[in-house]
């Protein structure tokens, strides 16, 4: 077999798999996280906890309920978007017209109670959730598990399809408006606060779906959105706070370039990410597409 | 007035802690085109802002239609059938000129088509797919009028429309104006530019300190002339 560079194939193209399924994770989660900031300026640090409520639902419903894989990946997302509904009207509708450290606080409270109620439940260690589809594909210079492979297919089709939902539809017509003057918005007869609820229930349904994606690959466990939450807010700051398109190229990009930091320099795989956002920020301060308002 | 579309009553209206209107009155009949003159500062603008229901708290009374809409958030009173243009003209960047144009949703039947406004306004047409903002500051105000006739609201607000604008443009403007008046529409305009409201208006208001303190006709302004300068500062 051929090696590249004195790496064996199979090291470098299974990394670059870990790393492209990371980066679906980061591109998901970062999505809804821009969605969320551009509309309620609010920077939702729940997100991790709201991306690890969705991989529990589904394993909840797996486990207690015996709903299968495919039922959960639908309804598990709807009911924690839910809940995101729940909590907008509750509780952060009320912060919209105090500074931006309240709404920080407040999401931050938020996912240290869930998290620790789900930790005194469940425990920290993770409850595995089986494989919905075993198998795979032997591609010569590596294997590919089909589980993965549709991961990776299914989030560039989530992040598509809310990119054309935001850039190419009506009402995302009337969410990019919103964003940028949402009194003048209103003044247009459409119901603001309706369209701002609507939204944090999306990001928070897109985390929750991203959480039910990992429950098989990653095991479901109370504090699994707080080891990935941390990398994907330099993600969006690397991106552009609250720019769509930034998330999703972003997300893929900064995994592949993990994955390949874990082959060529491992000890720097875990830091890479936080060394790109400390360069970026000090080029372009707004993020690599994002515009300074 | 025997046919008032819009009567507004003892408004007064608040920013924070600051009374800018002191008890606003003055009515907008059916078809008609009124003016709001007064100087800067006078609360011309607020006045618009309070109908629309946009500034932090208001009393009084707003009638239209028959209605009372004082209590009204704004997207009901849009609902109920006023249009408004602010000042800032408030283009989205992130939009296309037709995104922009198409953004308000109709609220009623009876409003005008997308092919009438480009009659209207066929710089727009040309312009469509361009960004809203990389207008000129003309065809962003042709823009910002053209995108609330499509709703079917039968009163315009419109906030200073001639601002910033060049004389050939201001001269399109107040064509466009005439043309919506004569369509049917009932417009209620705030100008700084009072050689043009001369020209467009049926009747002028003016607005000193937050109360409405003098009405002239239309065809009364020539013997009004040297009254109305000492109002404007002119």
């Amino acid at each position: 077999m051929f090696e590249l560079l004195g790496i064996a194939p199979q090291a470098l193209f299974g990394q670059l798999l870990v790393g492209l399924i990371n980066g679906a994770f980061y591109a998901m989660l970062s999505l809804g996280l821009a969605v969320i900031f551009g509309m309620l300026n609010v920077i939702n640090f729940t997100h991790g906890a709201q991306y690890m409520l969705g991989a529990f639902a589904a394993w909840l419903m797996l486990t207690v309920l015996n709903i299968p894989f495919w039922i959960g990946l639908v309804l598990a997302p709807l009911v924690v978007g839910l809940f995101g509904v729940v909590l907008e009207r509750l509780l952060l509708k009320r912060l919209y017209h105090l500074d931006h450290l309240y709404g920080f606080l407040m999401t931050f409270g938020l996912a240290l109670v869930i998290e620790g109620v789900f930790q005194w439940k469940w425990g920290s260690s993770g409850q595995p959730y089986p494989n919905p589809i075993p198998g795979g594909t032997n591609l010569g210079f590596m294997f590919l598990p089909t589980y993965r492979a549709f991961v990776v297919v299914a989030a560039l089709v989530i992040c598509l399809a809310t990119w054309f939902a935001i850039e190419r539809t009506r009402l995302g017509g009337y969410l990019r408006a919103a964003t940028e003057n949402p009194t003048l918005v209103r003044a247009f007869g459409i119901n603001v606060p309706r369209l701002i609820t609507l939204t944090y229930g999306l990001g928070v349904g897109l985390a929750a779906l991203a959480g039910v994606l990992a429950a098989p690959i990653y095991q479901v466990s109370p504090l699994m959105g707080q080891n990935l939450v941390l990398v994907v807010f330099a993600v969006v700051v690397i991106g552009g706070m609250g720019s769509i398109l930034g998330s999703i190229v972003t997300g893929f990009g900064l995994g592949l370039i993990e994955g390949l930091t874990k082959v060529f320099y491992p000890q720097a795989s875990s830091t890479v990410i936080f060394v790109i956002m400390a360069i970026v920020l000090l080029i372009k301060p707004a993020g690599l597409f994002g515009r300074t308002r | 007035m025997a046919d008032a579309l819009l009567t507004i009553a003892g408004l007064q209206a608040w920013y924070g802690e600051s009374h800018i209107l002191h008890g606003v009155d003055f009515e907008v009949g059916r078809g008609e085109l009124v003016t709001l003159l007064g100087r800067n500062g006078a609360g011309k603008t607020t006045t618009l802002r309070s109908i629309m229901g946009i500034v932090g708290r208001r009393s009084g009374s707003i009638r239209f239609d028959g209605a009372e809409i004082v209590a009204r958030t704004s997207d009901a009173v849009a609902r109920a059938g006023i249009a408004y243009c602010p000042e800032e003209r408030g283009i989205f960047s992130s939009l296309s000129v037709e995104e922009n144009l198409l953004l308000p949703p109709v609220v009623r039947p009876g409003g005008m088509s997308v092919g009438e406004i480009f009659e209207l306004f066929p710089n727009l047409k040309e312009r469509r797919r361009s960004q809203g903002t990389k207008l000129s500051g003309g065809e962003q105000q042709m823009l910002a009028i053209g995108r609330i006739l499509r709703t079917g609201a039968t009163l315009l607000l419109l906030d200073e429309p001639t601002e910033g604008l060049a004389p050939v443009i201001v001269q399109r403007i107040g064509e466009a104006i005439r043309a919506l008046k004569s369509r049917g529409f009932t417009i209620l305009l705030v100008e700084q530019n009072f050689h043009f409201a001369a020209t467009v208006a049926d009747r002028h208001y003016v607005v000193e300190d937050g109360r409405v303190v003098d009405m002239v006709r239309g065809s009364d302004v020539q013997a009004n002339l040297g009254k109305l300068q000492t109002y404007l500062g002119l």
